[in-house]
């Protein structure tokens, strides 16, 4: 399933103007696949605007009513969540749970906490909503400089639409495993940023095993300081809508990050993230990889993956991918990779896309070799997600999601 | 002494235009040790022969049996077959997504043998063989047949035959598409095989050649769905100089 377009020292000096697609812009789409399906026959080149240019607002009233001809809500099933972009939504607190962890302080804080709007700002209507009603933010800091981890729970969400703000702030030089496990219900639209100072190096795992009915609308913004890591891991196997983009703007020269993301969506799931990387400093490095499998009717999931590397990121190292598995009819899957590059000196930028079907023909073959049919969806699943289970760096977490995966095979996961 | 017994089998497939008949009544009985070939033209039916055998749900069995030593292959389901002892190298190997060959050749091992092999002398094994059929050691970690060339898949197959260890193998065109060298080593992989298990063998082929590597004990013209005429290796020589004319001019000509 190997396909992949490597590309170096290319150039485009194309500013479009904000909401108008770029006709020079060097937009790169999948143009080689080694796929045997792609769902929705995206080939070839997608004019899109700048990324960065895209327009940005805190206030939902600077957005028009969503009407799911916008590039950001095309793929999503936007009738299912008016309430999320057009109603007055619940910004009071919630209740959480969570270990603790010396080095890293988890509390409420009031808007006017300085570290807000400082990661990244809304670019669509349903985050602007979230923006503009959250009462105290939840915030996690973490300094010190030995690793550790911590977990925060959300379990108790319920079905009220609800708007919420997180920020996730490293110190310099400090680091730690950010853990934000998400069960139960929810109706929730929400903005997590993410701070990284110089030479922090932060793990942030966003871990969706929600209900069957629960809808959850997340974007997160990261900003990655000075020779500082973050890698960011979105899990999202349970819910009816799940919709994680996160967003990272590599700030400070030298900065890293690696994403990766694991789904899992069977009947009726519409799993989506819109991955966008902003290289916007030099020597930065971006890696990106998500991974999903697909089992049952209507099963949904969308992949974009925006990579801009800006003109002051010269010398930069970026790769993308994304990889789908499809285990039986009626589902489908689109993955979109977008390549941008404004600057002649790079390094590298690369993508791939593929989509791959596991079908009555490999089952055969495995079986025939005496592999019961179930062990045989058990090692495709499993062989093709763990690449990324593995990359996690939490063996507890890791062992827990290769579980959670089989029990998504089966059809056991507790629905 | 094992024995696999294929007795008056009847095949067909659905199709667009119906169910067609492909098999009409195959016998056949190889003993363990023993190398068959079938030979015969294009579309006469012996990759449906060997799906069926395996256990291809494609292809119903409207009538027949096919007993190994004693029990009834076609009540059992794939993997069960496999586990009993069969095993086939398909003309045209599968891709697999996600798992690489050394996850596969171990889970399928363990599958068989009920209990996982021991991994250092299995380790060994692998590697051996891999280096028998000039398979680079790369070809490990790299998922099941995808991207492989044609006579990579092939070697890929006689991998299996050999760490598998299966009592009665189907090689279903293992010599097509394959140059004389990766013949020549597909051939002897088959022959290290059976001189280290005692394994029957069904050869299908198109043409004679591999025969002058693995040499067959009988040979069978398959036609039309069944065994035309069956004899010894001479058979084959034979059939190399005439081709299968003369099995199919209808009998009331000349
Ligand atoms: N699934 C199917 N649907 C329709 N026809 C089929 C199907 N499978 C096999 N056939 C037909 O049955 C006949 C026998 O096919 P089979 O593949 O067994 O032949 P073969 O002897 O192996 O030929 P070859 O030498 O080309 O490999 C052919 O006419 C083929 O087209
Ligand atoms: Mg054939």
């Amino acid at each position: 399933m190997s396909a992949a377009s490597a590309l170096s020292k290319s150039a485009s000096k194309t500013v479009p103007a904000p909401s108008t697609p770029a006709a020079g812009a060097s937009t790169l789409t999948p143009g080689q696949h080694g796929i045997k399906e792609h769902s929705d026959g995206r080939f070839g080149y997608v004019p899109v605007q700048t990324r960065s240019d895209r327009f940005k607002s805190v206030n939902v009233a600077d957005f028009e009513a969503v009407t799911g001809r916008e590039a950001v809500w095309k793929h999503s099933p936007v009738a299912k969540f008016t309430d999320l972009t057009a109603d007055v939504l619940d910004g009071s607190r919630y209740l959480i749970e969570s270990t603790s962890s010396a080095d890293i302080s988890v509390e409420w804080v009031p808007r006017t906490d300085a570290r807000i709007g400082t990661a990244g700002l809304p670019e669509e209507r349903a985050a602007a909503n979230a923006w503009g009603v959250f009462d105290d933010a939840l915030a996690i800091t973490v300094s010190g400089e030995e690793a550790k981890e911590i977990t925060v729970t959300r379990s108790a969400l319920g079905n009220t639409a609800r708007g919420a703000h997180t920020i996730i702030e490293a110190k310099p030089f400090s680091q730690a495993t950010v853990i934000l496990a998400n069960t139960g219900d929810a109706r929730i639209s929400e903005n997590i940023e993410i701070i990284l100072g110089e030479s922090a190096n932060l793990t942030v795992v966003s871990l969706q095993e929600w209900d069957d009915s629960a809808v959850h609308l997340a974007n997160h913004f990261a900003s990655i300081g000075r020779d500082a890591r973050l890698k960011h891991v979105v899990v999202s196997l349970g819910g009816s809508i799940v919709r994680v983009n996160p967003s990272v703007r590599l700030a400070g020269p030298g900065s890293d990050t690696l994403l990766l993301g694991l789904y899992f969506a069977d009947a009726g799931q519409h799993l989506e993230q819109q991955v966008y990387v902003f290289h916007d400093a030099p020597k930065s490095r971006s890696r990106v990889n998500y991974k999903g499998a697909l089992q049952g009717q209507d099963a949904r999931t969308v992949w974009i993956g925006d990579v801009l590397i800006g003109n002051k990121a010269a010398g930069t190292d970026s790769y993308e991918q994304n990889r789908n598995l499809v285990l039986s009819e009626g589902t489908r899957a689109d993955s979109i990779p977008n390549l941008e590059i404004e600057t002649g000196d790079i390094v590298g930028a690369g993508h791939a896309s593929a989509t791959g079907r596991f079908d009555d023909e490999q089952l055969f073959y495995l079986q025939s070799r005496g592999i019961t049919e179930e062990e045989a969806r058990r090692l495709v699943v499993r062989g093709f997600l763990t690449e990324v289970v593995q990359q996690i760096g939490s063996p507890e977490l890791e062992a827990r999601l290769q579980l959670a995966i089989e029990a998504e095979l089966i059809g056991t996961d507790d629905k | 002494m094992s024995v696999l017994e294929i007795k008056d089998l009847h095949v067909s497939v659905e199709t667009d235009q119906g169910t067609k008949q492909i098999l009409r009544g195959v016998n056949l009985t190889i003993n363990e040790g023993e190398i068959h070939a079938i030979m015969g033209p294009n579309g006469s039916g012996k990759s449906t022969l060997a799906y069926t055998i395996a256990g291809h749900p494609k292809y119903h069995v409207e009538s027949g049996s096919i007993m190994l030593d004693g029990a009834e292959v076609l009540k059992m389901t794939v993997d069960a077959r496999a586990r009993a002892g069969l095993f086939l190298a398909m003309q045209y190997p599968v891709e697999i997504p996600g798992v690489t060959v050394t996850n596969f050749l171990r889970t399928a091992k363990t599958a068989i043998e009920g209990e996982a092999p021991p991994i250092r002398t299995w380790i060994k094994d692998v590697r051996q063989s891999m280096n028998n059929l000039r398979m680079d050691k790369t070809f490990a970690e790299r998922n099941v047949n995808e991207g492989f060339s044609g006579g990579e898949k092939k070697r890929n197959e006689i991998l299996q035959l050999e760490l598998l260890k299966p009592k009665f193998a189907v090689l279903d065109e293992t010599d097509s598409g394959l140059d004389v060298d990766a013949l020549k080593i597909v051939s002897e992989g088959v022959n290290r095989a059976k001189a280290n298990t005692g394994l029957g063998l069904l050869l299908i082929t198109h043409y004679t050649r591999i025969l002058r590597y693995i040499h067959p004990d009988f040979v069978h013209v398959f036609v039309n769905g069944r065994i035309a005429e069956q004899g010894g290796p001479e058979l084959a020589d034979r059939l190399e100089d005439e081709g299968y004319d003369r099995f199919l001019v209808p009998s009331n000509v000349g």
